[in-house]
Parts: structure tokens; C-alpha cells; sequence
């Protein structure tokens, strides 16, 4: 147990009263005025502790939805010969029942539409606006100690418009069409002939005005982010004091603000192609029984280039923010400094920069001319090299450590684990020659799955449990946790594992059903392998879900502010702190973010002054 | 308010600095549109049009703008309230002019037979001049409140009003810039590729 004398409450209190940075906020009684009645304090908040709860509710929604989606259609490719039609009430005429035998099968349009809004859903709703949205706005004013965000009404709008394009997308779903279903990098043809299918209609319409409202909370949180990390930092927060989740979520914004205009721009022509009838994406295509569009010389392949100049940051902008908090989780419970800081930093910036020009490694089948695949093959490569620094210096950071294996710790060590799995796999197909092969596989599936989807959910867990007392309060009941722990890392190598096997035989993805190739037929038997695994892992989820709420009004309490003996500054506020963070003074900061184990104390918190001698942790 | 005082010495107003943020963004993706022209252009298919010359006056009459609006804002830093309100007055027509001057390029670019929805090279004029017209729009309703706020409220100079000028005149200036790049990007790149 962490020696609470060591520095305790009171402790805190006097020593930022006496000499804390005194900023005046208190003064000024308009300080509080967005916290008065019901409304403005949950509702519109522009509070950033709020506003980080009401991404993360959001975001738990969407998760929820997302991964029912895939339960749904996993069901449907592991038993094509069961009877779906218990599921009917659900959804109604996407479930067709066979007049004779009663059987219930799930339309194959619905199936794609499925496949397409778990992707959107989980890559931009969960991972990037659950995730960084939660936690960029819960850490950086508290870590950097600051009162809120630069421009809280900013702030506000940035949840507000990521609330409409949730809405909107809510609607799509229950469109008598259908929501939309060509695969969520939506490419042309599919997203841009309104008649492709029964999704590229009104599916793809609302599809286009929802990720246009998510990229604006997007820009209005990055800018925000960025802003408040460069401007608002206390007394003492150099750059290199900042934690690494700060890093991370500020580079991060960064990304974000230099890709998703660009994905903004092929909206746009997207948009043009489906309503003013331009040809920036269409050329002459024939239709049996209906000669040739009017379309003159567009190309499908420019919008990929487009979509990919954005879709690689993306993922980087998914599995940054996670990073960040696996850092800072490893580091306190294995209560030792995180190895190599500014390596970490580096590494970082690294990925950053090179996230940019990386993107055609999607597009190696496309017919891009081989010659520029070989410049993306490079860097692509490249790539491994910040990664593989970032792990080493994880697993250095545990080596020795005098670890807590408790449920956050379990899910940061999880986390290394699976970003080591997906990370290998992703030299495979960053080399063009192999890709050739694995592209539009269930190899890829599996390789973007465990390195960003299973990885980052595992960041954020290890995120929620590590700072739920900091949200709510109370802990979350560790036994639940660990449950949940093993059953969704072993769920999700039993899930992810097989679908390599299937990749390298050739097994293609996004097919309703194998049922015409031979080839395949000894599959079957794995797929519903896959798909019972995926039924237990969801059910572990559930399980989270139910530990999340229940511990929020029956969880064990926090009785002192720093339960884990962190050393950052979010954890020198009150235990519920109010508007403005601090009642007094600010914090100051006298020194980096990991002294652990410094002259043998255990650890000193950022706000502690240095002693007389006393050199640096960070030499 | 004073959570929006900057803290670690800093010497950039974080209000700015947000601006510059955006201002990077509305860059990206006018680089992407920029791109995907290059690519457009380079796979053949294109049909050469001349740019009607409405497109060259008016872009001197935003440069002239831009020039008159950075004087309004010299002449009250300098507490000359007479030229400051007559210069942004100046400004805020000026940039009126600019739109109604491209819309009429449009009708000419319309009556040439050079339709939107016809042949790339067209469609792509119109979605970027266009798209540039929407963030013109948008600086001429700051300059709009600019313009109210200089002839209803009585005039001084406060570090608060300052500010928000300076916002109002970087964001003109930035999108005068970028019409500049534009324009030459679209006239040049014939001779280039
Ligand atoms: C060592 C680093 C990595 C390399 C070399 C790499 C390489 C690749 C390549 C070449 C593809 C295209 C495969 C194809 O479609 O044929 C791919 C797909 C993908 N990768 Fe990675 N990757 C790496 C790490 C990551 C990371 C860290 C993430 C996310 C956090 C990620 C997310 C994805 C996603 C989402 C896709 C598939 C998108 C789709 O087609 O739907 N990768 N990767
Ligand atoms: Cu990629």
C-alpha cells in the first residue's frame, strides 16, 4: 500500500496555498456562471470534466451498438444452416424467412450494411471520438493544471456536433433502404451512384452529413487541444515535463487537424458526384441493360488517395491517445520512471510525420504504378522502426519494476502484447510483393483488428479503470475486472489468431457467404470457432458495461486523492474537484512526471519542490 | 475571463493562436483539392479553358482590400478613429466586390459553355473558386461585425478589441493569400505539366 503520510492531502493543500501559482481565477465571480442549474451543468456543459463523461457515455452507446453488429453478422457467416429468425423483432425485413422451412437467414444487403457501420461506427464514434475525446479532454487541463480547456465553448460544440452526427448516423440505421453498405472507406462507385445499391442511397447521404458534422467536433477538439497544451500549461510545465498521454493526445490533434480536412475535400467532390452530377469519381461506367453513364473520365482511385491521405493518420490517431495512457498506466503501477522519455517523445513525432506519407500501402492492388509502391513500401517499413522503440522501452519499463498486477495494469501489459502481434503482421503486408496476396483478406482483417481495434479498446480500459476514480470517485470492482480482463484477451487471440490462417489461404473479406467455393469448405468449422469466441468476448463486454455502471453508485469510495500514488498533477485537485479545478492557487511544477523510486522514496508527486542537491530525474 | 490568460510565458494570445490552428486546416484541405487537380490533370482527358479576366481584376481588388483593411488596423493601433472607420468600411466593399465580381466570372464561365457538371477541368474551377467564395463569405460577416461594432460602440482602444481586429484582419489577409496561390496555381500549372 502506498504510504499516504508520505504526501498527504493536507499536505497538498498547504503546499499549493503557500506556493501555488496564484492566477486570480477565484476573483472573478462570473468564474462559475456555466455551472449553475441542471442544464448547464450536464447537459450543455462546457465544463471539460463533464464534457469528458459525455464522450465517453457516448461512446460507451456506440461500442455497444458496434460490437452487436458484428455478433450479428458473425452469426450469420459461422451457422448460414441456423435459423436467424429469433432476431426478427429486431430487424424486422432484413431477416427473410424461407416460407417452407421458417428458416430466418440475414439479408445479404444487410450484411454489408452491417459490415459497414461496424467499421465506421468503432474506427470514428468509439476509437477516436470515445477515446481522445474522452480522455484529451479529462487529462490535459488536470496533467497540465490548468482551469478548463482554452475555449470551453468550443469544447462544448465539439461534443455537440459529434452528438448530430450520431444522431444522424442513429437514423440511417432504421432507413427502409437500409444504412449504408460499401465498406466503411466508402469507395466509389458504391458511395457515389445513389443507385449502386440500397445502401448508396439515402444510407450514403446521411452517412456523408454525419462524418462531415464528426470531422467539425473533430477540428473543434483538436484546435482546442492544441491550444490549451501550447498556452495554458501551470508555472514549471516545460514541454518536457509534460506525461506522455499529454504528448500523445497533443500530437494527436495535431494529426487530426492536418488529415480530416483532406478527407473533407473528397466529401466534397463525393458529394458533387451524387448530387450536381460532376465526373470527379465516375467515368463512362456500363450498366447491363442500361448502356453508359454520362459520367466522363473520373477515377475511383483518385478518391482513394484521398481517403488514405486521411485513413492512415486515422489509425494513428486511434492508437496515439492509447499510447499515451499505456505509458502513463505502466509507469505508476510498475512504479518505476517510463524508459526513455524522450525517446518516447521522439518515437512519437516519428510515427506522426511519417503517418503521412505512408498512405498508398492501402492502395498496393489498386493499380497505383509499382514504381511509387516501392517509395511507400520504404517508409511504410520505416514505421516499424518508432514502433518497435516504443515497445522495447514498455517492456523496459516493466523489466524489474515492483509491478501491481491490477486490472489497468493487466490491460496496459495486454496492450503491448497485442501492438506487438498486429505490428509484426503489418511488415508483412507493408511489403508490396506479399501484399499482393493478403490484400482483401481475412489476413488483414485480422492484422487491423488486433493492432488497432482490440489494442486501442485495451488503452482505453486500462484508461477507464486507471482514472474512473478521478471521474466517478469510486473504483471499479477489481474482480469484475479481472474477469473481463482474461476472458477479452484470451477472446480476442482466439478470435483474431484463426483469421490469419484463413488470410493465407485466400479467404477474401467482406463475402456474405463461402458456400460456392470448395476450396473453403474446411473452414467452416473455424468460422464458427471465430464466432462463438466473438459471443463470449461480447459477453465479457457486457459484463464491463455493468461493473461501469454499477461502481458508479456502489463502487468502493476514494478516500484520498491519490490512491495510486501518481506523481502527475491530476491528482492534487479535491477528490470531486469543481469548476476551475483547484479551489486556490494552481499547482506549480517543480520537476518531470516520473519520479519513481528517485533516492529511494517511493515517489514524488510533480508539485513537490526540489530538496537542496537534489538533481534532476530527468537528466 | 481569466482562464483564457495565458499561464507559461507565452507571447501569442491563445485566441490567435487557435486561429492559426484552423487556418492550417482550412490549408489541408485546399491542398487536397490542389492534389487531387494535379492527379485530375495529369491522367489526360482535359479540356483547356481560359480563364475570363473578371477572375484577374478581381483578384487585385481583394490584394487592394487586404492593403486598405491592414491600414484600418495600423490607424487604429494609432487611435485615428476618422481613418480607421472610413478604411474598413472601404475593406468590407471591396470584399463585397470580390464575390459579386466572381460570381459574374461564373455566369461568363457558364455562358462559355464550361459547365459544372461537364468535363473535370471546369469542375474543378468551379468547386475551388467556389469553396474559396464560402471562406470570403465568411471573413466578410467578421468584417461585417467589425464594421457595426466601429460605428455603434464610441471608440477606444482596448487590449479585448485590439485582439479581436487582429483576428478579423489575419483571417482576411489569409484568405487573400490563398486566392492568390489559387489563381496562380490554375493559370501556371498548364505550363508546367
Ligand atoms: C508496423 C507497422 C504497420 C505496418 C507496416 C502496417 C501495414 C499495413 C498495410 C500494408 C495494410 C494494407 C493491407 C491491405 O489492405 O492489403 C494495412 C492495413 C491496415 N492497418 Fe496497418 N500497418 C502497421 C501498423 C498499423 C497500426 C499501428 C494500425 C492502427 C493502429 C494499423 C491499422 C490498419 C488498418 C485499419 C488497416 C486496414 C484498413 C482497411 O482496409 O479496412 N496498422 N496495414
Ligand atoms: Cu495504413
Amino acid at each position: 500500500m502506498i504510504d499516504t503520510k508520505l504526501y498527504g492531502d493536507n499536505d497538498t493543500d498547504v503546499l499549493i496555498k503557500e506556493s501555488g501559482y496564484d492566477d486570480h481565477f477565484h476573483e472573478h465571480e462570473h468564474g462559475d456562471k456555466y455551472r449553475s442549474g441542471f442544464l448547464n451543468t450536464y447537459i450543455f456543459s462546457m465544463d471539460h470534466k463533464i464534457i469528458a463523461r459525455q464522450f465517453l457515455f457516448t461512446g460507451i452507446f456506440w461500442a455497444l451498438i458496434g460490437a452487436g453488429m458484428s455478433i450479428i453478422f458473425r452469426l450469420q457467416l459461422g451457422f448460414p444452416e441456423e435459423s436467424l429468425a429469433w432476431i426478427k423483432p429486431l430487424l424486422g425485413k432484413w431477416i427473410v424467412i424461407d416460407d417452407v422451412t421458417g428458416m430466418g437467414t440475414l439479408d445479404p444487403q444487410f450484411y454489408y450494411a452491417l459490415v459497414t457501420m461496424h467499421g465506421t461506427i468503432i474506427v470514428f464514434f468509439v476509437l477516436t471520438a470515445g477515446l481522445s475525446g474522452t480522455f484529451s479532454n479529462l487529462l490535459i487541463p488536470l496533467q497540465l493544471g490548468a482551469r478548463d480547456m482554452a475555449s470551453p465553448f468550443l469544447n462544448m460544440l465539439s461534443y455537440w456536433f459529434f452528438f448530430m452526427a450520431s444522431v444522424v448516423m442513429f437514423f440511417s440505421l432504421f432507413l427502409s433502404t437500409g444504412p449504408f453498405s460499401g465498406g466503411w472507406t466508402a469507395y466509389p462507385p458504391l458511395s457515389a451512384l445513389p443507385q449502386a445499391s440500397s445502401g448508396s442511397a439515402g444510407g450514403m447521404t446521411l452517412w456523408l452529413v454525419s462524418l462531415t458534422l464528426f470531422v467539425v467536433s473533430v477540428l473543434l477538439g483538436g484546435i482546442n487541444y492544441i491550444t490549451t497544451v501550447l498556452n495554458l500549461r501551470t508555472k514549471g510545465m516545460s514541454l518536457w515535463r509534460m506525461p506522455l498521454t499529454i504528448w500523445a493526445f497533443f500530437v494527436t490533434a495535431i494529426i487530426g487537424l492536418l488529415s480530416f480536412p483532406v478527407l473533407v475535400s473528397g466529401f466534397l467532390m463525393l458529394m458533387m458526384d451524387r448530387g450536381l452530377e460532376t465526373s470527379f469519381f465516375l467515368s463512362e461506367i456500363f450498366i447491363a441493360g442500361q448502356g453508359a453513364l454520362d459520367y466522363v473520365g473520373g477515377s475511383p482511385i483518385l478518391y482513394q488517395h484521398l481517403f488514405w491521405f486521411l485513413g492512415h493518420p486515422e489509425v494513428y490517431i486511434i492508437i496515439l491517445p492509447a499510447m499515451g495512457l499505456v505509458s502513463e498506466v505502466l509507469s505508476v503501477h510498475a512504479r518505476k520512471p517510463i524508459f526513455g522519455y524522450k525517446a518516447m517523445v521522439f518515437s512519437i513525432l516519428a510515427i506522426a510525420f511519417l503517418s503521412f506519407i505512408v498512405w498508398a500501402h492501402h492502395m498496393f492492388m489498386a493499380g497505383v504504378n509499382p514504381f511509387i509502391s516501392n517509395f511507400f513500401v520504404i517508409f511504410t517499413l520505416i514505421i516499424a522502426v518508432p514502433s518497435a522503440v516504443k515497445v522495447f522501452n514498455w517492456i523496459t519499463t516493466l523489466y524489474g519494476g515492483n509491478l501491481r498486477l491490477n486490472t489497468p495494469m493487466l490491460f496496459a501489459i495486454g496492450f503491448v502484447s497485442l501492438f506487438i502481434s498486429g505490428g509484426l503482421t503489418g511488415i508483412f503486408l507493408g511489403n508490396s510483393a506479399i501484399d499482393i496476396p493478403l490484400h482483401d483478406t481475412y489476413f488483414v482483417v485480422a492484422h487491423f483488428h488486433i493492432v488497432m481495434g482490440i489494442a486501442a479498446f485495451f488503452g482505453m480500459f486500462a484508461g477507464v479503470y486507471h482514472w474512473y476514480p478521478k471521474m466517478f470517485a469510486r473504483f471499479m470492482n477489481e474482480t469484475l475486472g479481472k474477469i473481463h480482463f482474461w476472458v477479452t484477451m484470451i477472446g480476442a487471440y482466439a478470435i483474431f489468431w484463426p483469421m490469419h490462417y484463413l488470410g493465407m489461404a485466400g479467404v477474401p473479406r467482406r463475402y456474405y457467404s463461402f458456400e460456392t467455393f470448395q476450396t473453403f469448405k474446411h473452414f467452416d468449422v473455424m468460422n464458427q470457432f471465430i464466432t462463438v469466441a466473438a459471443i463470449i468476448v461480447f459477453a465479457a463486454q457486457i459484463l464491463f458495461v455493468i461493473n461501469f455502471f454499477y461502481s458508479m453508485y456502489k463502487g468502493k469510495q476514494q478516500k484520498t486523492r491519490n490512491p495510486w500514488g501518481a506523481t502527475t498533477l491530476e491528482w492534487t485537485t479535491p477528490i470531486v474537484a469543481g469548476h476551475g479545478n483547484w479551489p486556490g492557487n494552481l499547482p506549480k511544477v517543480h520537476r518531470w512526471a516520473y519520479d519513481y523510486g528517485k533516492d529511494g522514496i517511493e515517489y514524488t508527486p510533480q508539485h513537490i519542490p526540489m530538496k537542496d542537491g537534489e538533481e534532476a530525474g530527468d537528466h | 475571463m481569466s482562464i483564457k490568460e495565458p499561464r507559461y510565458e507565452s507571447t501569442f494570445h491563445p485566441h490567435k493562436f487557435a486561429l492559426w490552428a484552423s487556418l492550417c486546416s482550412i490549408t489541408m484541405m485546399f491542398i487536397g483539392l490542389i492534389s487531387a487537380y494535379i492527379v485530375r490533370y495529369a491522367a489526360g482527358n482535359w479540356q483547356e479553358f481560359n480563364i475570363p479576366s473578371l477572375f484577374y481584376i478581381s483578384t487585385v481588388v481583394l490584394v487592394i482590400s487586404s492593403f486598405t483593411l491592414h491600414k484600418s488596423y495600423k490607424s487604429f493601433v494609432a487611435e485615428d478613429e476618422k481613418s480607421y472607420k472610413f478604411l474598413l468600411l472601404v475593406s468590407l466593399v471591396l470584399g463585397i466586390a470580390f464575390v459579386a465580381m466572381q460570381t459574374f466570372g461564373w455566369f461568363e464561365l457558364e455562358a462559355r459553355g464550361i459547365e459544372l457538371n461537364g468535363n473535370p477541368s471546369g469542375s474543378f474551377f468551379y468547386l475551388i473558386s467556389g469553396l474559396h467564395a464560402l471562406h470570403i463569405l465568411g471573413g466578410i460577416a467578421a468584417m461585417l461585425v467589425a464594421t457595426f461594432h466601429a460605428y455603434k460602440l464610441p471608440f477606444f482602444v482596448s487590449n479585448k478589441r485590439r485582439l479581436r481586429f487582429d483576428l478579423v484582419v489575419s483571417y482576411w489577409h489569409f484568405v487573400d493569400i490563398l486566392w492568390i496561390i489559387l489563381i496562380v496555381f490554375i493559370h501556371v500549372i498548364r505550363y508546367i505539366l
